[in-house]
């Protein structure tokens, strides 16, 4: 298959045909300064979209990774308020360190006791999102309460670029790489693609399984310090029901959630896609209350295009019984 | 007349053993029950009150109502994400046409339509085309309610006729009080349970849910039974939303945000595997009653909602862990 006929360039190509339409519309979205802004506006999805097909690939899903990061941002937040002189390093590391505890959790109930992912992320998703409240005493942070370089931090830029574009993109290749050249990014596909093969191959399931729910939570932990550090605001509600939006980008960008198929490239457009149509529906007058319908009919236009029309089903392969199964009795 | 070898062995009926029925699903679920309860009526002097008890109803009866046809769907290994935005749709149709003067009786068939014309899209969508219903209903679901907030926006439809909150707020019985919305819980309950386990269509759902393939080539028509199931999920979702408007009496585009998440709770916490073919409506019922009375017993004692939800959820998790972990420990497989 050709690069072009690609579902990825496909993708790409329905993409540039979007700014180009809104560009119309209004010029001023074409320019690079707007442009710009909306790739660092997309950068938190960017890089949980890539945690989540990591999961989805081993035919899981993890619906506690807004909770995850929810709860990570407010750990991360309540400890640089409190020590307003450690590094910002540290702080970073610390929220990759509880959201990879938290992802960790999901992965031992996930791999371990063979409980459905959906199930046990459906009771951490509660779980997470109530001990923000718990930890913090239902308080809200606001950027007064957290040190000046906690809050000054996402503003950093270097050669020009945000660093949070920065840290999409290292995480993108990181992905990239693990995904593409490592043994454990393949299994993971052959986890997918068929778990009892995977299991006969000499992987270890549960081992990986782990592992990538770590992995997801790690990023979510990641992307909680840099949301609540970007946005200047850490209580119980923050970006609530963003799971589902990090799942639509999956499902746009063309990860099969009945597992082993899914790209990094598709995965960031599917997440581009999604960042486009919110940051143009401002921009062309468009009540932002359109938002979610535009996003629902894409997430359907796009699984209907994107239907392998691979139903799980048995298939009457002989003419014969064909025809004597569309004739009714013989 | 010879008679011939059976064609099968037949095995014997496995004998009794105290360990099965112990750790049977739907007795672990009404231990926990008693157990809610007993904490109950400790900790709160007003939780056995007959009059306390059937106000808590109102609080989960919307909800149970679609976790019984919830049930039957991951029953068959379907899911249905997008009921609560089902009620948003329907609710908002019931406002539109409140405000052009429609009646109690036509306001409560609009709803009941609408919730049924969407659940017969989710399931054309699941069926013809073959979609996964997961991600068919988290379309759907931003779909249904993204509609509803480009119709209402941040406004609220208030302006429902005299007579329409009797659906929601009115008793069928004075004496023990039994709330309207709670006497048609325990009706659908009694109806589903009885197609569920004593029909022949019961047995085929549950056929379908251990193996989709083989029931098909058995005669099974899978798809036609599973788009039933979606639209009558549609349906129930369209009677949650006559019952929860006509209860609150306004419509916002925001109305039951995140049911989903509590209903598909109800109804994995009921012991249905999410796998398929397991499952009863007897612990759905149970697990209604379990979170519904553990949330009242909670905010008795002035718990604050969001970490009756942590404890919902560790609820979720530790029940469904726990029996595994005592397998594994008794030594024989789930």
């Amino acid at each position: 298959m050709s690069w072009w006929r690609s579902r990825e360039a496909a993708l790409a190509f329905i993409i540039a045909a979007l700014i180009i339409l809104v560009g119309v519309r209004a010029p001023v979205f074409l320019s690079a300064a707007s442009l710009y802004d909306m790739m660092v506006d997309t950068s938190f999805l960017f890089m949980l979209v890539l945690a989540q097909m990591a999961i989805i690939l081993t035919r899981g899903i993890d619906l506690s990774v807004a909770s995850n990061l929810a709860l990570s941002g407010m750990v991360s937040a309540l400890f640089a308020a409190a020590y307003p002189d450690v590094p910002m390093v540290l702080v970073l590391l610390l929220a990759i360190a509880v959201g990879a505890g938290l992802g960790m959790v999901n992965g031992l109930l996930v791999a371990n006791l063979n409980i459905p992912p959906i199930v046990v992320t459906l009771g951490t998703l509660a779980v997470y999102r109530g001990l923000i409240f718990v930890i913090a005493g239902g308080a809200w942070l606001t950027s007064d309460d957290m040190s000046p370089a906690f809050v000054a931090f996402p503003k950093l830029t270097l050669w020009g670029i945000s660093i949070l574009l920065w840290f999409a993109i290292g995480v993108a290749a990181a992905f990239h790489l693990f995904l593409n050249y490592s043994a454990t990014g393949r299994s993971l596909y052959a986890i997918g693609g068929n778990p009892v093969a995977a299991r006969f191959c000499g992987i270890n399931l549960s081992r990986h399984l782990l592992l990538v729910y770590a992995l997801a939570g790690a990023v979510s932990g990641l992307c909680g310090a840099l949301w609540v550090s970007r946005y200047g605001i850490a209580y119980v509600d923050i970006a609530n029901g963003y799971e589902l939006t990090i799942i639509a980008a999956c499902v746009i960008g063309g990860v099969s959630i009945a597992g082993g198929i899914g790209s990094v490239a598709g995965a960031l457009l599917g997440a581009l896609f999604l960042g486009v149509v919110v940051n143009a529906l401002p921009v062309i007058n468009i009540s932002p209350f359109w938002q979610m319908a535009i996003s629902g009919a894409v997430i359907l236009t796009a699984v209907i295009v994107n239907a392998r029309s691979e139903k799980k089903m048995g298939k009457l392969i002989l003419p014969e019984a064909r025809r004597a199964a569309a004739g009714g009795k013989s | 007349m010879s008679v011939l070898p059976p064609r099968y062995d037949v095995l014997d009926k496995e004998p009794f053993r105290w360990s099965d029925f112990l750790l049977r699903w739907e007795f672990i679920l009404a231990l926990l029950l008693v157990g809610v309860m007993v904490m109950g009526s400790v900790i709160s002097p007003y939780f056995l009150d007959i009059w306390t008890l059937s106000d808590a109803t109102f609080n989960f009866s919307e909800k149970a109502i679609i976790a019984l046809p919830m049930a039957l769907l991951i029953l068959t290994r379907e899911i249905d994400l997008s009921v609560a935005a089902i009620i948003a749709l329907a609710s908002l149709a019931m406002g539109l046409c409140a405000g052009f003067g429609f009646g109690p009786w036509p306001l409560a068939g609009i709803g009941l339509i609408v919730g049924l014309l969407c659940g017969i899209f989710n399931g054309v969508l699941v069926t013809s085309i073959g979609l996964p219903s997961i991600v068919v209903t988290i379309g759907t679901m931003s779909l249904f309610r993204g509609l509803a907030q480009v119709v209402l926006g941040d406004q609220a439809v208030t302006a429902y006729p005299v007579g329409f909150s009797t659906i929601g707020q009115g008793y069928l019985l004075k004496w023990p009080p039994v709330a309207y919305s709670f006497a048609m819980f325990l009706v659908l309950a009694s109806v589903f349970a009885v197609v569920l386990h004593k029909t022949a269509v019961g047995r085929r759902l549950f056929a379908i849910g251990n193996n989709p393939t083989a029931a098909m080539f058995s005669g099974i028509a899978v798809d036609r039974i599973k788009l039933v199931l979606f639209s009558l999920t549609g349906l129930m979702a369209g009677l949650a939303a006559v019952v929860l408007t006509s209860r609150i009496g306004s419509t916002r585009s925001n109305i039951a945000l995140g049911w989903e998440l509590d209903i598909i709770t109800m109804v994995i916490l009921g012991g249905v595997s999410i796998a398929g073919g397991v499952g009863s409506i007897g612990g759905v019922v149970l697990a209604v009653f379990v979170l519904g009375l553990a949330t009242l017993a909670l905010s008795l004692i002035n718990v604050p909602g969001i970490v009756i939800s942590v404890l919902m959820g560790l609820l979720l998790i530790v029940s469904i862990a726990l029996p595994i972990l005592i397998r594994r420990v008794m030594g024989y497989r789930a």
